[in-house]
């Protein structure tokens, strides 16, 4: 077994050591495969907050995924034909600018998560992940209904957008960037987990009655973790967006609800360095058994399933022998 | 619009939601029976339906078809009862939620493997296809309402086994207090099994009836698996009275809403945008009276407190 | 792990400067899921005409999109970055050609579709990079437009799902249709019950029926049209009554009028040849995707004999030429590299036990798209 500690940082050495060494060997796509991974990790990150820290199984985090891959489409789309994007009030140009776009996303998709939590918080248990649905599969239909940003064929980008001081045209330039957007996401969960809002919170799902009586509100509570979780799960969505140049409905769908939380369970929820395990054995098993056979799907699945019956407490779980996280 | 076109939306609004109820009534079931949610419900309807059209197109019958489901689609729950499900009864939600999503994975590209990619042929028999007259000048196919006439049977039936039969009473026990009945002596782990394969059958019945007159495909299970939450979560889950009160609301909104409000906005805009705009927020409409439902209600019309 | 399919003949082609100037093309197509069997047919269809070639210096690699746009962006980025292929194909749908083909083409590499014609890539989003061996979305409406008025049709009720395609079909077959409108109606993406649809029909007095519905939709959609005793005459494109789908639909679907551009009994010496070829080796009868990706490959295969893709402008101007003998009959490309070809209309009908179309009479010939003229290249 494998301390904890110990293995987190394996696991963060190994995600830039792959690249690192495909930059060398000239194999760009690996790199491009490894950007995917820290992007579906740190979506994961943010659903993980919400599961792992406030207790909220959300199968609706697609909705906020989609929201940061749209402020991104929309606010490129814009800069790229040069029309303005017309607010009602006023209009404003569109951009290119990560900075921008990554601002953006992170309010939209709060702004969402606030007004979906309010309404969903008012629920629990299965009641919860259900209604988190329904608000993913609005914005779904809304999205393939919206004609002008492309209704079901999305819209494309046809440069990623720029950081000041980099070149994201560079494949190893834009997964670094990604790579320290994930490390901040990480951090800042550790650092959640840890605070008196994270005690209060792990108090108010273990025991709701005591943690009321003594002067915690935990829906207050639960609505900040939904919101940061969602903001993350947003930044994710832009970054996501233009890894692929591109943004669809697809991002809305509750398909991929089910992948975030298949990424974070996979890896070990609650746990830190789970989705990001869990995001990188997800890309690896899609990408070599897709190569060996058509119904690779079948083989997916039955691995997912050994994976709940068997190794509870996910692969960080599994390689650390504690089976509940914080134990 | 006439009189006789909204009387037969009407219709079309309860046939699907009668549909629905026969999904939604074993997804409940299981529910308030083992506590589990079972992704892989959809999963069983297409069971029903590729057994269903199988032996339909080998034997020329349709009612064997429909025996066929109904034993495929049982056999099949049976199966994945005691190989898998049975160990996710202890598990929380989140456990539930993705071993059942694999099972999808599992189900569906199985399915391809053995069927393969293109959809199979499933039709009404002679003696119930085409139109008969209503009262009213009403033309409606006659499978049409045989699927009312026989979601209602099953609903009835459904209502007689648990409020009437000793299995009844074991399961309405079950529900409220597990130890309790294991104590009793009742065979807690075999009751699980013959629920799940009950629900699943229903399942299979849904995707054979329904097969008749869509398509039998790969997939075919989902958006159907969502509607039906859809319906538990608004009846209030646990409750087979709520599941049909939702199936019949759901079905209801579902085609008056596809109907009615491209014309409420041909009103106030151009036909052309009423209809795309119209088409949308229709599709939407569903997922707006669930959660107006949970907001008002948060444990649905009819669920206990949770 | 690749699936690389080496084509497999002898080593004939093994002349001076082919066999080391190896030619790669990277096939992307949907082979899992619901949508798999028009990938399938495709790709089939592709790899007979490079069998039937005989060059064994061209290598194809084949790999599954799952129709989901990310997933073909990135096999595309994989394709171009690692695997440095010469030329793309497959795609199926529009959504995902929309996905890949604008950055494919930008960097370079040839883009050949076999299925997709999105209107944005035909008119100002065209691109010298980017040939179209099938037919831009909108033809095959038109051309369902143009049937309805040769066959007298005055007041059509029309549907399709509220999507761009969707969209784009209604647009198409307004384009061309001279009568009234008795109705236009969007229905939900996936939608498998069309009761409430079909009663409006009925209640419409329309003289004739336009659906757009491809794959389940239009099947649900035939059978509940057929048993709801409304007998207004349906028009479609070729989509819902493809070979793979006709013998889900069954009965439902005898006498239906549809638009394509390809038939199974177009009378040609490429088309018998290929007809019979692909009977023989798949055993089951090609489809209308079948004939799309043969047609493809054999584009692909007429320009390598003239031109090398290392030399960017004289491939191009060979795959323009387009001399190559089409199972459609005459084919070439327009300005901005989308087919000029003649769309028939033909009738679904049954041969002993299998449903399949026999073609009635030319739609539109010669046709060309709407968006020609937008073309700047």
């Amino acid at each position: 077994m494998i301390p904890e500690r110990l293995l987190n940082a394996l696991i963060l050495a190994g995600l830039l050591a792959v690249p690192l060494w495909a930059l060398a060997a000239d194999e760009p796509f690996t790199i491009t495969l490894a950007t995917r991974v820290v992007i579906l990790a740190l979506a994961a990150v943010g659903l993980n907050i919400a599961l792992g820290i406030g207790g909220l199984v959300s199968l609706g985090h697609a909705a906020f995924f989609g929201i940061g891959g749209y402020a991104m489409g929309i606010l490129a789309h814009h800069a790229q034909t040069y029309t303005a994007l017309d607010l009602g009030l006023f209009t404003v140009s569109g951009t290119k600018s990560m900075p921008v776009i990554w601002l953006v996303a992170t309010l939209a998709s709060m702004l969402a998560a606030l007004l979906i939590g309010l309404l969903s918080l008012r629920t629990s248990g299965v009641y919860f992940i259900m209604i988190t649905l329904a608000f993913g599969q609005m914005f779904y239909y809304f999205a393939i209904g919206w004609a002008e940003y492309g209704g079901e064929d999305g819209l494309s980008i046809y440069l990623r957008n720029s950081f000041p001081g980099l070149n994201t045209l560079v494949p190893i330039h834009f997964f670094g960037l990604c790579f320290a957007v994930l490390c901040l996401a990480l951090f800042l969960h550790a650092r959640l987990a840890a605070s008196p809002f994270g005690l209060a919170l792990n108090a108010a799902r273990q025991v709701p009655g005591r943690a009321e009586a003594v002067g915690l509100d935990p829906k207050r509570l639960k609505l900040l973790a939904f919101v940061v979780s969602g903001a993350i799960t947003g930044l994710a969505g832009a970054l996501f967006a233009d890894l692929n140049r591109f943004v669809s409905p697809t991002m809305f769908s509750w398909h991929f609800s089910g992948e975030i939380m298949v990424l974070v369970i996979l890896g070990g929820t609650a746990r830190v360095m789970g989705p990001v395990a869990g995001a990188a054995l997800y890309v690896a098993l899609e990408h070599w058994l897709g190569g060996l056979t058509d119904y690779w799907i079948i083989f997916l699945g039955a691995i997912l399933l050994l994976i709940v019956l068997f190794a509870r407490g996910g692969i960080v779980g599994m390689l650390s022998g504690r089976r509940q996280a914080g134990d | 619009m006439s009189f006789i076109l909204v009387a037969e939306q009407i219709l079309n609004g309860l046939q699907f939601g009668v549909m629905l109820f026969l999904m939604a009534a074993g997804l409940t079931l299981i529910f308030g029976v083992m506590g589990l949610i079972n992704l892989a419900h959809g999963s069983l309807y297409m069971v029903g339906a590729f057994a269903a059209a199988a032996v339909a197109g080998a034997t020329g019958s349709f009612l064997l078809g429909l025996v066929a489901a109904l034993t495929a689609a049982a056999v099949a729950g049976a199966i994945i009862e005691v190989a898998v499900i049975r160990r996710l009864y202890k598990a929380d939600h989140l456990d539930q939620v993705l071993a059942t999503f694999a099972l999808i994975l599992i189900f569906s590209e199985g399915t391809r493997w053995a069927f393969g990619s293109f959809p199979l042929f499933l039709d009404i028999p002679d003696w119930l296809s085409g139109p008969v007259s209503l009262p009213g000048g009403i033309q409606y196919p006659l499978y049409r309402l045989a699927l009312i006439g026989a979601g209602l049977a099953v609903a009835a039936g459904l209502w007689l086994l648990i409020e009437r039969t000793r299995i009844g009473i074991q399961i309405r026990a079950g529900e409220n207090d597990r130890e309790m009945i294991a104590a009793l002596g009742v065979d807690i782990s075999r009751l699980y099994t013959l629920v799940f394969a009950l629900g699943a059958a229903l399942a299979g019945l849904a995707g054979a009836l329904v097969g008749a007159i869509q398509s039998v495909q790969v997939g075919m299970g989902e958006p159907v698996l969502i509607l039906a939450f859809v319906v538990i979560v608004i009846g209030g889950i646990g409750s087979i009275k709520g599941a049909f009160v939702g199936a019949l609301l759901v079905g209801l909104t579902d085609t008056l809403g596809g109907i009615f409000l491209p014309e409420l906005l041909k009103l106030v805009t151009d036909p052309s945008t009423a209809s795309t705009v119209g088409a949308s927020v229709a599709s939407m409409a569903i997922y707006i009276l669930m959660s107006i439902v949970l907001i008002l209600r948060p444990t649905g019309l009819f669920g206990s407190t949770a | 792990m690749l699936k690389t399919l080496l084509t497999a003949t002898t080593a004939l082609a093994l002349c001076a400067g082919a066999a080391a100037a190896e030619i790669k093309v990277g096939m992307i197509t949907t082979l899992s899921g619901g949508g798999a069997g028009l990938g399938i047919d495709v790709r089939d269809g592709f790899m007979l005409a490079m069998e039937q070639s005989g060059r064994d210096d061209i290598e194809v690699v084949i790999e599954d999109d799952q129709r989901k746009p990310d997933i073909a962006v990135q096999l595309a980025d994989e394709m171009i970055q690692s695997e440095r292929v010469d030329v793309l194909t497959g795609i199926i749908w529009s959504n995902l050609a929309m996905a890949v083909i604008p950055s494919a083409v930008n960097q370079g590499v040839i883009y050949l579709s076999p299925n997709a014609g999105p209107s944005a890539l035909a008119g100002a989003g065209c691109h010298e990079n980017y040939f179209n061996v099938a037919w831009q979305n909108d033809n095959l409406h038109e051309a369902a437009g143009a049937y309805a008025n040769s066959a007298g049709y005055t007041n059509s009720f029309v549907l399709a799902p509220n999507y761009p395609a969707g969209q784009d079909a209604l647009s198409g077959y307004k384009r061309f249709f001279e009568g009234e409108l008795a109705g236009e109606l969007y229905t939900q993406l996936g939608q498998t019950d069309y009761a409430a649809e079909i009663a409006q029909i009925r209640a419409s007095g329309a003289d004739s029926v336009f659906f757009f519905l491809p794959g389940g939709m239009g099947i649900s959609f035939l059978k509940q049209y057929a048993d709801s005793g409304v007998d207004i005459p349906v028009i479609g494109p070729a989509f819902s009554f493809d070979q793979g789908i006709l013998q889900a639909v069954g009965d439902a679907a005898l006498g239906v009028v549809n638009t394509s551009q390809w038939s199974k009994d177009l009378d040609n010496p490429a088309n018998n040849a290929f007809v019979e070829s692909f009977q023989a080796e798949y055993g089951r009868l090609p489809s209308l995707y079948a004939s799309q990706g043969f047609d493809t490959a054999n584009l692909l295969l007429s320009a390598l004999e003239s031109a090398d893709p290392s030399d960017a402008d004289a491939f191009r101007a060979a795959l323009r030429a387009a001399d190559f003998e089409s199972t459609r009959g005459d084919f070439e490309f327009g300005p901005n590299n989308h087919p000029i070809q003649d769309i028939y209309a033909r009738e679904v009908i049954q041969e002993g036990d299998v449903y399949t179309n026999k073609v009635l009479e030319v739609a539109l010939e010669d046709h060309a798209d709407a968006y020609a003229s937008e073309c700047n290249m």
